[in-house]
Formats: C-alpha cells, sequence, structure tokens
C-alpha cells in the first residue's frame, strides 16, 4: 500500500519545472495514479475471482479427478447431463427455491409495516426481529432439522395435537425441499424487512399527506403512493433474494446433503457432490454443472448491471 | 409516514398493538428460544420429552463447559477470529484504493472495471470452486488459514469495492478539486482528504464483511480439512457428528457460534444496516 502511496506521491510532487513540463506530469498524473490505486485489488480480484470462471468453464470440457493428467471430452460433459436425473431434479428445485423464496418480498414487506410505528421500545423490537440474519446458516439448518424431527421436533407436537401421526419432514422426497426453502425463509425475511423499513423511513411524508387529502386509504394508499417511492428497496430485495435462492447450499449441506436419494439437491450443491465428495472427484463434470448455474446466475448479473449503467447515465 | 400512527388511534387499538408486538416477536424467535432453552437443560430433559417446557434443571455452566471440554470448540473459534479479522482489514484497506481510483479518476477503463467487480461479487461459488482449489493446492495454501483468508479477501473486494465506490462518489468532488489546484499529491489526498471523510463506509464494511466472513460455511469446508484451521461454522457441523443426539450440548454450541455476529451487529447496528441497506434509500 505504501510503496504505491509513495509512487504516486513522487509523480505529482512537482512544484517549479517549467509550464509545459508541468502540464505534461499533470496530464499523465491523473491518467497514472487510478491504475496505481487499483493495481493490487485488482491483481488479487483477477487471480481469485475473474480467471477462475473462465478456468471452470475450460475444465468443464475435460474429464478430471484433480490430480492425474486432464483429458479432453469435448461437450461429452454437457450431453451426459441431459440425461442425468439427479442434474433435473437439482434444477427443478432451483426453480422451486426461486419462486417460494420470492416470499421474502411480500412477507419482508408486511412485518415492516407491522413495526414502522413509533412506540416505546419499538428499535429494539426491530433489532430483535432483525436477528435471524446475523446468524450463520448452518445454525439455522441445525435449529430446522431438530424443529422437523417428528419423535420430539415442534412439527411433531403440532401433529401430535390434532392426533395426527406426523411427517418426517426431512425424510419425505416430496417435502423435504419445502422444509429447507422454509428454514431460508426465515433470515431472508428479516433480511427484506430490513431493507423496508429503510425505505419506509424516507417516504415523503407530504405525498402521505396528499394522498390522505385524496381519500387514498389502506390498500389504495400502499399501492399508489407507497410502493413507488419503496422502489430502490423492492429492487435491492429482489436481487438479493434472488442471489440467495441461487446461493442455497449451507442449509442442504447441513439439514439433508441432499437426500433422501438426491431429492432435496440443488445445482450448488450438486457440483459440490459431483466434484468434492465421496462420490468421486469429478472436477469436469462438477465444472459443467458449475457452467450452467453461472449461466441462470448471468441472467440476473446483466440485468442489475444494465440496471445500474441506467443509474449512472441519469 | 405510513401506515397511520398508531398514537392517532383510539386506545384499544394502541393497547392492542403494544399486546401483539411481544406476541408476534416471541412467535418469530421460538426456533431460538428453543435452542436457548435446549441448550441449558441435563440430557434427561430431552430424553424425557421436555422439549420445550420448563428445563427440570438450569445447566448453562455445565452444558457451556462441557462443549469446550468435550471437543475442539475453542480451537474453532479461535481458527474463526483468525480467518475472520485479517480478511476485514486486507478487503476493507483494499476496497478504500480500488473504490478511491474508480470514484476520483474519470478514465474510459472506471466504468467497465467497476461493472467487473460488481459482477464478480454475485457470481455463484461453484463455478470458482474447482480453480481456487486447484490453486491453493499448487501454492501449498490448502488448508491453511492464510490461504482461506486470501480468497475471502479477494472475493469480498467485489462488494466492497461497489459499497467504497458509491460512498466516494456521493462525497463534494470540488474538495479534491481545490485540492489539486492547490497542488496536493494524488496520494495525500487520498490519505488527509478522503480516507477520514470514508470512516463511516469503512465500519459499515467492517461489521458487515465480518458478519458474512463468520458464517461462511462453503470455503472452509472446500478450502480447510483439518482442525487445526476449522473456523467454528464447519466445526458446529463437525460436533454435530460428533455429540449425536446430544442436543443439549449441539445446541450450546451452535449458540456460542452464534454470538460474535449478533454482538457486533447490536454494537453497531447503525453501521451495519447502513451496510445492508446499500442503495436502497437512494430516491
Amino acid at each position: 500500500m505504501s510503496s504505491t502511496g509513495s509512487a504516486a506521491t513522487a509523480l505529482t510532487d512537482s512544484s517549479g519545472p517549467p509550464p509545459g513540463d508541468r502540464s505534461w506530469l499533470y496530464r499523465n498524473r491523473i491518467k497514472l495514479a487510478p491504475w496505481l490505486f487499483l493495481l493490487p485489488g485488482l491483481i488479487f480480484f483477477f487471480i481469485y475471482v475473474i480467471a477462475p470462471i473462465f478456468q471452470s468453464i475450460w475444465i468443464s470440457f475435460y474429464a478430471w479427478d484433480g490430480l492425474g493428467e486432464k483429458e479432453w471430452v469435448g461437450m461429452a460433459n454437457y450431453v451426459e447431463l441431459m440425461d442425468d436425473d439427479r442434474f433435473y431434479t437439482s434444477l427443478i428445485n432451483n426453480v422451486w427455491w426461486l419462486v417460494l423464496y420470492m416470499l421474502a418480498v411480500p412477507a419482508g414487506l408486511a412485518i415492516a409495516l407491522f413495526l414502522n410505528q413509533t412506540v416505546t421500545g419499538i428499535r429494539l423490537y426491530k433489532s430483535l426481529f432483525f436477528f435471524p440474519f446475523v446468524i450463520s446458516q448452518v445454525v439455522v439448518g441445525l435449529i430446522f432439522s431438530w424443529f422437523y424431527n417428528p419423535d420430539f421436533g415442534i412439527v411433531g407436537i403440532i401433529w401430535g395435537f390434532f392426533g395426527a401421526q406426523p411427517p418426517a419432514i426431512l425424510a419425505d422426497e416430496d417435502l423435504v425441499t419445502f422444509g429447507i426453502i422454509a428454514a431460508g425463509l426465515w433470515p431472508q425475511i428479516a433480511y427484506c424487512m430490513i431493507l423496508y423499513l429503510t425505505g419506509l423511513n424516507n417516504v415523503s411524508p407530504d405525498q402521505v399527506e396528499a394522498g390522505r387529502l385524496d381519500n387514498a386509504k389502506g390498500w389504495k394508499m400502499l399501492w399508489y403512493v407507497i410502493l413507488p417511492q419503496l422502489k430502490p428497496a423492492t429492487f435491492i430485495a429482489v436481487v438479493v433474494t434472488v442471489i440467495g435462492a441461487l446461493r442455497s447450499f449451507d442449509l442442504i449441506a447441513i439439514m439433508t446433503a441432499g437426500g433422501p436419494y438426491g431429492s432435496s439437491n440443488v445445482l450448488a450443491y450438486y457440483m459440490f457432490e459431483t466434484a468434492l465428495s465421496e462420490y468421486g472427484f469429478r472436477m469436469g463434470y462438477g465444472s459443467a454443472i458449475a457452467t450452467v448455474l453461472f449461466l441462470i446466475m448471468l441472467v440476473y448479473i446483466s440485468f442489475f448491471l444494465w440496471r445500474m449503467y441506467q443509474d449512472e447515465r441519469g | 409516514m405510513f401506515p397511520k400512527p398508531i398514537e392517532n388511534s383510539s386506545a384499544g387499538v394502541r393497547t392492542g398493538y403494544q399486546l401483539i408486538l411481544p406476541v408476534a416477536l416471541f412467535i418469530w424467535l421460538l426456533p431460538l428460544l428453543a435452542i436457548f432453552l435446549t441448550s441449558i437443560r441435563p440430557a434427561a430433559d430431552i430424553n424425557a420429552g421436555n422439549i420445550f417446557g420448563i428445563p427440570s434443571d438450569f445447566l448453562m455452566v455445565e452444558n457451556y463447559l462441557a462443549v469446550f471440554q468435550q471437543s475442539k470448540a475453542g480451537m474453532y473459534l479461535w481458527n474463526s477470529v483468525r480467518i475472520t479479522i485479517p480478511t476485514v482489514i486486507l478487503t476493507v484497506g483494499l476496497s478504500c484504493l480500488t473504490g478511491y481510483a474508480l470514484s476520483v479518476y474519470r478514465f474510459k477503463w472506471a466504468i467497465p472495471l467497476f461493472f467487473i467487480f460488481v459482477a464478480g461479487n454475485f457470481v455463484p461459488f461453484q463455478i470458482l470452486m474447482v480453480p481456487v482449489r486447484d490453486l491453493s493446492v499448487n501454492t501449498g495454501l490448502y488448508d491453511t488459514v492464510t490461504g482461506l483468508v486470501l480468497f475471502h479477501a479477494a472475493f469480498q473486494l467485489g462488494f466492497c469495492t461497489l459499497f467504497m465506490r458509491n460512498f466516494i462518489k456521493a462525497l463534494p468532488y470540488e474538495l479534491i478539486e481545490s485540492a489539486r489546484i492547490d497542488g496536493v499529491g494524488e496520494f495525500k489526498i487520498f490519505w488527509h482528504l478522503v480516507l477520514p471523510l470514508v470512516k463511516p463506509a469503512i465500519a459499515a464494511l467492517s461489521v458487515l464483511i465480518f458478519t458474512f466472513i463468520w458464517n461462511d460455511f462453503f470455503w472452509a469446508t472446500v478450502l480447510i480439512q483439518g482442525d487445526h484451521a476449522l473456523p467454528i461454522t464447519a466445526g458446529v457441523r463437525a460436533l454435530n457428528g460428533q455429540f449425536v443426539s446430544q442436543w443439549h450440548l449441539v445446541s450450546a454450541a451452535s449458540l456460542l457460534a452464534a454470538v460474535p455476529p449478533v454482538v457486533m451487529f447490536f454494537a453497531m447496528q447503525k453501521h451495519f444496516i447502513a451496510g445492508l441497506t446499500l442503495g436502497a434509500t437512494k430516491g
């Protein structure tokens, strides 16, 4: 850091040279300085983030166990994917995650509206409602797997109260994904809630007053006056929720490890399982799965960047 | 203000609201309460089916002590500290530089480079997994705290640069302009003028990155194998295997893992939320 600094200062501390010289230096210090500031971070980011993306795509055309020689197989990994039932299960589960995770946005808004009052102690209430987001997903996963235990979990107790036989949610192929998503929604709702609480703080009181004068109430007020002003909060909430849904890994690893029989797998976990677990080290095949996941994410990344580009210009 | 301020409502509504608040909170945090109660009960309670009732005996000290004595939880916690703190320092430090470069200078590459940082921040971890693991193995950084710190710091740079750049961009540009006219060097402008002004951003990023890294599980699983460098998140999973059906100990260990980010959040709440809601407040 300091070497960059002194270099930049050396370039710019030029008092006294002839006017022509000075203007040359002036032009060039402005050109050079940003690169000197950028260099350490850029190199770092390139090695660990940018280059690996392309390396992964490259590896996806090989068969490789991670140690020996790589063997070029062309599209074979992708062809195999198209016939892989576990891949389709993961893909469908990813869609469920994306769709159901979106519930966090309206739910977060609902809680934010509920808490947007100024009674005593409300600040503490807001912080405590936000609590689940601060906790590691590993802990959330453990808590919920314990909740779902039919013998002594809370699910067992509720079902028992109605005299019914409790389902073993995490052992049921049809229910397991929804059980995990429900666990994931808990912290995600908290996240969306805090985004909306901040957004509500900045809602213009004048417009709300004007709306009241026009007799707008309840839902109408929310839809026509409040929500348009909450657009930036909604945008961020949707972005982080999509990213969160596609990144879902921790909860699955903790709660089911993709089971039973791969029924709760998602692409993120299936990739890990193929490339780095007891099922063998199929790095090439794993990279092909990762590439598919990356392409899905790329849709959202492009959308986000496009929005940012509009903002930058506007 | 929306919804209608409750103090303008009838006394009945006001009391109703005051009553509903704690009930709603209780339901919302029920999972945490349950795990806390479990962490202070004797094992016999769980076997007898007393899971959600009042513990028959309060063994807070005993249970938490047992976690430290019977497992490597202490070591895992220390590893988490050794991973988290250097990552925060490294990534926040570097992002001050990158954020400054991308906000203050108008050059052709400023926007494209900025977008690369932002895009990199969103990529799925799995697309990086194989090459990063391979790189770590080849450079001898696999299964070391250093290797994990370097990766985390590089990856978080995407988010931190986004944050810093936007923060510095919002500072009055005339300040820098006039310093330049006075002949102050570029690095001196950064160090003496801009850095003191971005202190709130540094605070916000620090708490946020602390929480992200402390709670990381995926990269700890990919880049770490041995107990000597395993952080508490991955450690809790190991403990879960070790303390099979000793739920009181698993609960205690889980809560221990959650304490540092929770403390961090409550201590620096304002900064934490400022970091998290980045962009959400922009009109």
